[in-house]
């Protein structure tokens, strides 16, 4: 047990937990907004595969990332807007309305790919940028500051949704459509136009945090690839209350102690690969039992909107 | 008028919800890499309650009957791994039988889930398959359940070497891979190579073709270079790139330079190690192409003699009951090496003398 508390492990799992919580903390930070104002979108998992094809295939055909990053976040945006349609404008059922875009997202990445590229390829994602002068502070420099512009960009994410949502009128019209819509239409605020702009806002996040992936951290695209992922980052919307800060403690949480098993097992500490496996969801389990429930649910979570009825 | 638009809501779901299922019944064949004809196809739709079945072209007529056969496989024909290497096998006997006219081959891919894959085998069964195979551990529950149903038809199943027969089924093969042989055989490459001392292998779960692939490596480099380092770690998925990518970045920070791994989800590996400078080892089928300038070599699966024996069996009306294993010996594994990364002489000649040990039962592959 003793290698594991050793430095370079303890830096390298700081490093790797770091690069795991980057496609979380888009999607999550995303889906939060949108359950912010009162829509919960399950096809988070379906937006990151196109998210994640879009800027492969567009980043290894114009050889331009950013085109990519582009590319991903427009086909984000679009299905964003595909579920505001049903969710918002239909009023469809919205637990069912995800999982039919998850479907769809699925289907169709797998498509795409498939005719497009065949096989798995890969490209030349985002490179590591150190900053000057942090990325030279002993230890933390290498642990904190020396990543590629996508890891950064998920972490500056952070303060300024909790700017947007907390400090800005459109962050106090996003709180109120989702507290209290009926409250916030007689003040004249456009309940449909915010969920519209939320939903499509959380779908280009997804986009962008399966190009993080695609283009940034594995540099590949595989069928199902993001495997799960876009549903833990709905979990971690609930986990960190619906709070830009308490969804960067959940995402490094899972984060850590994925890299933490993925040491434990590394260096050869008797414990069977299944128990290591499993370590992140029990303690993200138990630290959601013991976190405060509920406290900041939005209240119109899950309802549809329709003016004159309450 | 709110009622008008749920309706609405509720049509453009079904209609999103059909688009979805529908996504893969609509790809066209794909073009297999070493075979440049274009084969006929039937395939299977995932995820709807009935499993439909679209025949792309109908079968030819001809005077000698064709024979039909299905495959239902976890991943994809394209996946540089197990499918793969499965499905090149068939295309292998199709092509020596005398292509499509002679053979037939309809695939269903991507079937993660037991109880989708369940529904294609009983179907292609019930359209009077020759022989419909299993391609997956997972599969062996629902396939003693079908194969009964259908005394007719020949069914194969892999990796395992249980055919039913306690169970009194009689029409079902069963064939597994000895992974254990070739990993041997790499590990004694990796461990001459190796110049940091520290191997790398990430697994997906720690059982059946899997765990004897990397304890065969482990042992093998071990063996090779007493004193060596070797590393292992497994992610509990067959599917989690990103998380096959962070095990492999784990074992290049704990100082391998040489990884290994296993399953579907290595691409992500294989990518990571491409990007520090690290060598890798693929298995199932040649992986080279993922990165020309990394893998070093790999062990392939090569099906076709077991398929021809099956094919052949049922032909002379032995629908089942046999169990078939790849070995270095029956020529059913085979090392292939990428002309692009130089091997050491004394590695390579460790690896004939491995092979050649394994072969007449003088090295032992796992401990």
């Amino acid at each position: 047990m003793s290698e594991l508390f050793t430095l370079p492990v303890l830096l390298g799992m700081a490093y790797s937990g770091v690069r795991l919580a980057t496609p979380y903390l888009y999607a999550a930070i995303g889906e939060m907004f949108a359950q912010r104002s009162g829509v919960y979108n399950l096809g988070v998992e379906g937006i990151m595969l196109m998210g994640a094809y879009a800027a492969f295939f567009v980043a290894m055909s114009s050889g331009n990332l950013w085109l990519g990053l582009l590319a991903a976040a427009v086909v984000g945006l679009l299905m964003g807007l595909l579920m505001a349609v049903v969710s918002v404008t239909f009023q469809a059922e919205q637990g069912i309305s995800g999982i039919g875009l998850y479907l769809f997202g699925l289907g169709l990445s797998s498509l795409l790919f498939k005719t497009t590229m065949g096989g798995a390829q890969s490209i030349t994602g985002f490179q590591a940028i150190k900053i000057p002068l942090l990325g030279d502070i002993p230890y933390l420099g290498e642990v904190f500051f020396d990543h590629n512009l996508l890891v950064y960009g998920a972490f500056l994410l952070v303060p300024l949704a909790a700017w947007v949502l907390n400090r800005t009128t459109l962050g106090l019209k996003i709180r109120a459509v989702g507290q209290n819509p009926q409250a916030a239409d007689t003040l004249g605020v456009s309940v449909a136009g915010i969920r519209y702009f939320t939903v499509g806002l959380g779908g280009v996040m997804a986009g962008i945090a399966g190009a993080s992936l695609s283009i940034g951290l594995i540099n590949l695209f595989q069928e199902n690839m993001t495997s799960g992922l876009g549903f833990i980052a709905i979990a971690l919307v609930y986990f960190g209350s619906w709070r830009p800060w308490g969804i960067l403690a959940g995402a490094l949480l899972f984060s850590f102690v994925n890299a933490l098993q993925l040491w434990i097992q590394v260096i050869g500490i008797e414990l069977p690969s299944d128990v290591a496996v499993m370590l992140p969801y029990i303690l993200t389990i138990v630290a959601l039992a013991f976190a405060v429930q509920r406290a900041q649910q939005p209240a119109a979570l899950s309802k549809p909107f329709e003016r004159g009825e309450s | 008028m709110r009622m008008q638009l749920s309706r609405l809501g509720v049509l453009s779901l079904i209609v999103m919800l059909i688009a979805a299922a529908c996504a893969p019944a609509a790809t066209p064949a794909p073009q297999p890499t070493a075979e440049p004809q274009i084969i006929e196809v039937t395939r299977v739709v995932a995820g709807t309650p009935e499993v439909q079945v679209i025949t792309a072209t109908p079968p030819p007529a001809e005077p000698e009957k064709v024979f039909r056969v299905a495959i239902v496989m976890p991943s994809s024909i394209t996946d540089a791994a197990f499918s793969q290497s499965m499905f090149e096998g068939l295309l292998a006997v199709q092509k020596e039988m005398g292509g499509e006219g002679k053979m037939e081959i309809a695939y269903s891919e991507g079937m993660f889930k037991v109880p989708d894959a369940a529904a294609a085998i009983r179907d292609y069964a019930s359209q009077g398959f020759n022989l419909v195979i299993a391609h997956g551990s997972q599969y062996g529950t629902s396939l003693s359940q079908v194969a009964p149903d259908f005394p007719e038809t020949s069914f194969a199943w892999g990796t395992s070497l249980d055919t039913f027969q306690a169970q009194g089924i009689g029409n079902v093969f069963a064939y597994q891979a000895e992974a254990q042989q070739g990993g041997y055989v790499l590990g004694t490459i990796a461990a001459l190579m190796s110049k940091s001392g520290f191997i790398g292998i990430s697994g997906p779960v720690e059982a059946g073709d899997a765990k004897l692939y990397v304890d065969g490596f482990k042992f093998g480099a071990e063996t090779a270079k007493p004193g060596i380092t070797v590393n292992k770690s497994y992610t509990g998925s067959f599917s989690d790139v990103s998380l096959m990518a962070a095990a492999a970045e784990t074992h290049i920070a704990a100082g391998a330079d040489m990884l290994t791994g296993s399953s579907q989800s290595v691409v992500g590996a294989i990518g990571v190690a491409k990007d520090k400078g690290a060598f890798w080892f693929g298995t199932q089928w040649d992986q080279t192409s993922l990165a020309p300038e990394t893998v070093v070599a790999s062990q392939i699966y090569d099906w076709s003699g077991i398929i021809k024996d099956m094919i052949a069996s049922h032909k002379a009306g032995v629908l089942g009951g046999k169990s078939y294993t790849l070995t270095f010996k029956n020529g059913g594994l085979k090392i292939q090496y990428n002309d692009k990364v130089a091997v050491p002489a004394d590695a390579k000649a460790a690896a004939e003398a491995a092979i050649q040990g394994i072969g007449d039962g003088s090295v032992k592959p796992l401990p």
